[in-house]
């Protein structure tokens, strides 16, 4: 019961920090009102889905170096498919695609038993290459619809699109998820690989279900990308060292079987606001680019130094 | 208390062999266990109980011989499916998830909620929430936890496996109880414990296990001890005689090493004793009885909750090995795994040391390296025709490697952990005088051994740790193997602890 | 691979391939030459495309000249590797590193200018390994972090400078571009700095703990060696190695860019791994580096014959990574 409190308060003290730094937001630019919001939780869409994956594989206990690459062979193949297919069958296609991508970094990790640090990062090439490959510079379309989808409001003024996207896109897959004995597998293997396996946990699969999950997310994170820019972008942009950041800034311990998907999405919040009020104060948007890298890596530094008083214990 | 031998066995494990390269670490194991019955599966350390047990859960696949469960011969692959026929095991490390609360912990397991409160309760655990998380619970309450899901789970045969080791005594008493109600209500026992007070509390045979091999059945009855003792030891190895005349008489008013109330999670309880230059002090105990612990402490990888350690009467605390390198005391682990670069070559692992400080980190002192290297080498006796690669040594050489790498830098006290495990007789044969001749040489060696015949031939004086206590003392003269054994099992006190 | 008799098993090729990877491994790039000239005759042997002289001197040269930079920073892989780490940053670290100093020259003289490069490029590896090593983030986040930071300071810095042009010195430039009897100049940079690596791997006592935290950290701490010394120096060395290979990059490419260098982090990774070290650490070659670079050089060359795009080779270095742990991963567990 204890346990389940402070957990909840961390992601309490989260939102908290959330509003605090709105709040400052608002004091610094007295204009920053649903607008600015709006336009924050659109900003924010690929990052919380990439974040989301990477939760996912950090809880079983390993990390995807590849999010970043995944995303853009998501958003290269939505954006070259989907004029000619259409829409509803170019969002299942690409969301499959990026299924099957998580799920061949987690058998090769579960079949090599090379660490999931090296297999990712090959990975991290060899996805970026096949987004290259499938188109060369930025380019193809995506139907307006999708466009328009993730802006504005959503029936009532003040709840932005984006928001809600995010918030029902990661429900409907963690929560049955969570609930479900694969869910419980995912903890367990990701708390104590040995209790779980003597507890009738079959590792490996699991190992592999949670991939799938982080390239189901990644294939959000992908489309979101399309929707944003309306244009294919075979280069990854900077998700990977962002998701790490939020995912253990919300809460999830490098290491495993920790932590939640709430946590983490709110730490991608915490961290775009930054950039918000950074950008509000009229800080030089190179200067903000090497403020939200510090935090970034100051916030990874500080986890891991935890974690590891709590493993010396 | 008396079994039914009419009705088909619950356990029956025959002709089990098991190998591990060149090493037999099974040769044939037999444990039967019939309906209602409680039997002890004992053995001295090595004898294979461990890998048995792997076998028993299917953790691992045996080379020979069959696993029989209710009649049914258990393939069984994996745990889980060790458990699906019938067999769950209680370890002393528990097999819950620690980042999950108590009721998924059950979850996982499929096992009733409501069976499981029961058997909670019967073991004494008060205002336990299901929402706990493990991780937040002590130790003990988790054993009786794992022990209250598998017996939720009506096993067959359940396996009980050092699972009062470290309980408090009341949790020991309610658990023998609640297993013997267990059994008396129809399930099978397999019960390992080093403790011989809780077997013939509650079982009804023993089964002795020595050098991979089952060597006896007893019915549990008073006095069984000596005769379990005694099949434990079996006909020794010869592993030559101590050499008269050798002994040190290097005694100095100042211990080397002073250890006084060393304390340290979680086994290691106010132990103390004096090492003196000279001295070879042996270290007696079963497994896991707190000597990791101490040796930890005393190489300087674990700080001491309490206690302190002096060097030549000054107080010091190490935060670092090298810090306890500094002064003296260098260690040689109880795993060559755990010392060794595998893939480097003999030289390279002897002289490691030597580059350590940040003082050495330029040009290697090749000249010095060499001789010094080449003095250990032929010291030891070690084999250096594959010394390209220390991991293509035969055991017995990465041994002598660990060893020699501070003869090479020079020994003032030397802490070994259990230095001849799993090697051959001829190298044990070498390491017992080289022991001794380094004593004679004015070294302080601290010596824990898993074989206690070997405390006569290399030892002064032993310390007998039991249940993390210093328990005794004995001389190395008086330190027959019936008597070790017997102490270190904690039956029997022949001296107050010095 | 041909060259080797068919009659050894498996687990034999591969230790000695393990053992000697620099003798397979120049037989690998001689086999991969002879399909180049294949691909297009007269390209490496004159004779055959009807000019003169039995070996192309001047393509000799070139593919000498562009493997330079690549293996110097291979050897910040290499050395890292050892450790079962891996500097992420090396190259942004090169690009830093060049575009400081052509900036800076004009302002503040060539020599300072390079001093302060390699500063920076110091500076960066020493966060590294603070952070790897006493704070013990793994080395491929905290590499990745610092490179993006790099990289942000140095589009800052950007502005700053952006009035004042650039100069690249002279003496990069006769490095980067000049040759003598038909080999780089580049050379004369290179073998010493070969030889001084070499040394420190084999020498040097630190060379010696490198090899020793990546085999068994615990037994190196089991002998009184302190890690996170060893990671510091460490990282700030390879930092300094990426600042030194920024430089020799500059003379020869002659237009900093704020992207100069990064294309190369990869390929650096690359032939690290196809020389024969472990990115698991323990075991590690920098001659098998240089030639895994010559072989990276040539693999390029045919992929550009080809017209291979710019993806199909990223792929195909992703690949290569993958499949070479895999197999000496493999090869750990047989023997």
């Amino acid at each position: 019961m204890t346990a389940l409190v402070s957990r909840n308060a961390w992601s309490l003290g989260l939102i908290g920090l959330l509003l605090v730094l709105v709040a400052m937001t608002k004091i610094i630019q007295p204009d920053f009102g649903l607008s600015g919001l709006e336009s924050l939780s659109r900003a924010a869409l690929p990052f919380a889905f990439a974040t989301a994956g990477m939760a996912v594989v950090v809880i079983v206990g390993g990390i995807d170096l590849s999010v970043a690459s995944m995303m853009a062979v998501c958003s290269v193949t939505a954006a070259v498919l989907m004029p000619s297919l259409g829409g509803v069958a170019g969002v299942l296609l690409v969301l499959a695609i990026g299924a099957a991508m998580g799920a061949i970094n987690g058998a090769l990790i579960v079949l090599t038993r090379v660490p999931d640090i090296v297999v990712t990062l090959a990975m991290l090439f060899v996805w970026e290459g096949t987004a290259l490959l499938i188109l060369e510079t930025p380019g193809g379309g995506v139907p307006g619809w999708l466009r328009q989808g993730i802006g504005g409001y959503f029936v009532i003024p003040g709840l932005p699109k984006a928001l809600l996207l995010i918030a029902v896109i990661v429900a409907v897959i963690w929560i049955p998820l969570r609930r479900s004995k694969s869910g419980l597998a995912i903890y367990a293997t990701g708390s104590h690989e040995n209790a779980a396996f003597r507890s009738g946990v079959v590792v490996g699969r699991t190992r592999v279900l949670a991939y799938g999950i982080c390239g189901l997310f990644c294939a959000f994170g992908g489309l979101s990308l399309v929707s944003l820019t309306g244009i294919g972008e075979p280069v990854p942009g900077p998700y990977l060292l962002a998701s790490v950041a939020a995912v253990v800034l919300g809460g999830v311990v490098l290491g495993g079987g920790r932590g939640g998907l709430l946590g983490p999405i709110i730490a991608v919040f915490v961290l775009r606001i930054i950039r918000t009020i950074l950008t509000l104060a009229g800080v030089d948007p190179n200067v903000t680019t090497i403020v939200e890298g510090t935090v970034m890596v100051a916030v990874v530094m500080l986890a891991t130094v935890v974690t590891y008083r709590r493993v010396r214990v | 208390m008396l079994t039914d031998n009419t009705s088909q066995p619950l356990l029956d494990a025959a002709n089990v062999t098991k190998s591990f390269g060149a090493v037999h670490a099974l040769t044939n194991a037999s444990l039967r266990v019939g309906v209602g019955e409680i039997v002890a599966l004992m053995g001295a350390n090595g004898a294979g109980k461990s890998t048995f047990v792997k076998i028993l859960t299917g953790a691992l696949h045996p080379d020979g011989g069959e696993v029989i469960i209710k009649g049914k011969a258990a393939h069984v692959g994996s745990p889980a499916e060790a458990r699906a026929s019938g067999l769950v095991p209680v370890y002393q490390e528990p097999s819950l998830v620690p980042d999950l609360s108590v009721f998924d912990n059950l979850r996982l397991t499929d096992t009733p909620v409501e069976a499981f409160i029961d058997f909670v309760e019967k073991l004494g655990i008060e205002n336990l929430s299901l929402n706990a998380m493990i991780s937040a619970l002590p130790l003990a309450t988790l054993r009786i936890l794992d022990l209250a899901r598998a017996l939720a789970s009506k096993p067959d045969v359940l396996l009980l496996d050092e699972m009062t080791a470290a309980l408090p005594t009341d949790l020991v008493e309610r658990v023998l109880s609640v297993v013997r109600e267990a059994a008396d209500a129809g399930c099978g026992v397999v019960y390992i414990s080093h403790r011989f007070a809780e077997i013939s509390a509650i079982c009804d045979t023993a089964t002795v296990l020595r050098d991979g091999k089952t060597v006896g059945e007893l019915k549990i009855e008073p006095g069984v001890e000596d005769r379990v003792v005694e099949l434990m030891l079996g006909a020794k190895i010869d592993l030559g005689q101590r050499e008269v005349g050798k002994e040190s008489r290097i005694r100095t008013v100042t211990p080397r090493l002073s250890v006084n109330g060393i304390t340290a999670a979680p086994k290691l309880k106010d132990v103390s004793f004096d090492l003196y230059p000279g001295e070879v002090l042996g270290v007696v105990a079963l497994e896991g009885q707190g000597q990791d612990e101490l040796f930890e402490v005393l190489a300087g990888f674990e700080k001491p909750s309490d206690g302190s350690i002096e060097v030549d009467g000054e107080p010091v605390t190490f935060s670092h090995p090298a810090d306890a390198i500094a002064k003296g005391l260098t260690l040689v682990p109880g795993d060559r795994a755990d010392a060794l670069m595998a893939e480097r070559s003999v030289r390279e692992n002897i002289a490691l040391p030597f580059s350590a400080s940040i003082r050495n980190w330029g040009p290697l002192r090749q000249r010095h390296e060499k001789s010094r290297v080449a003095h250990a080498i032929e010291r030891l006796q070690i084999d250096t025709r594959a010394q390209g690669e220390v991991q293509r040594l035969s055991g017995g050489n990465q041994q002598k490697v660990t060893i020699g790498r501070w003869l090479a830098k020079g020994v003032e006290t030397l802490l070994l952990f259990d230095p001849t495990r799993g090697i051959d007789v001829r190298t044990k044969r070498q390491i017992y005088p080289l022991v001794r001749e380094l004593a004679e040489q004015g070294a302080a060696v601290l010596f824990y051994t898993s074989e206690l015949e070997e405390v006569p031939l290399a030892c002064d004086r032993a310390v007998v740790i039991f249940n993390g206590h210093v328990v005794d003392v004995i001389d190395a003269s008086k330190a027959d193997e019936q008597t070790l054994m017997r102490a270190a099992y904690g039956l029997s006190k022949t001296e107050s602890a010095a | 691979m041909s060259m080797v008799s068919e009659e050894r098993n498996p687990v034999q090729l591969g230790r000695y391939l393990r053992d000697n990877p620099v003798v397979p491994l120049i037989a690998l790039l001689f086999f991969l030459i002879a399909v180049l000239e294949f691909m297009k005759p007269g390209m490496i042997i004159p004779l055959r495309g009807g000019r003169d002289g039995l070996v192309s001197i001047f393509w000799v040269g070139n593919l000498i000249k562009f493997a330079i930079p690549l293996a110097m920073l291979a050897a910040c892989q290499v050395l890292t590797m050892l450790t079962a780490g891996i500097d992420l940053s090396a190259g942004v670290v090169a690009t830093v590193s060049a575009f400081v100093c052509a900036t800076l020259s004009p302002l503040i003289g060539i020599q300072l200018a390079m001093l302060i490069a390699l500063g920076a490029g110091g500076m960066v590896g020493l966060v590294n390994g603070v952070g790897s090593g006493v704070v013990r983030v793994h080395p491929l986040i905290m590499t990745l972090g610092t490179g993006l930071i790099a990289t942000g300071c140095l589009q800052v810095y950007q502005r700053f400078v952006i009035s004042t042009g650039t100069e690249i010195p002279q003496m990069l430039v006769w490095l980067g571009t000049g040759r003598t009897l038909g080999l780089p100049n580049g050379l004369f940079l290179f073998v010493p700095f070969a030889l001084v690596i070499l040394w420190i791997m084999r020498f040097s006592g630190f060379g010696r703990l490198l090899f020793a935290l990546g085999s068994n950290e615990n037994a190196a701490s089991l002998s009184g060696v302190r890690s996170w010394q060893v990671l510091v120096a460490l990282y700030t060395l390879s930092g300094l190695i990426a600042a030194l290979a920024g430089l020799l990059y500059l003379g020869m490419i002659r237009a900093p860019s704020l992207s100069l260098a990064n294309p190369l982090l990869l390929p650096s990774v690359a032939a690290a791994v196809i020389g024969g070290t472990s990115i698991f650490g323990g075991r590690g070659s920098f001659a098998g580096a240089i030639v895994g670079a010559l072989i990276l050089r040539v693999i390029d060359t045919m992929l550009t014959l080809l017209q291979m795009p710019q993806g199909a080779r990223i792929l195909i270095f992703g690949l290569i990574i993958l499949t070479v742990t895999g197999i000496y991963e493999r090869i750990i567990r047989q023997g």
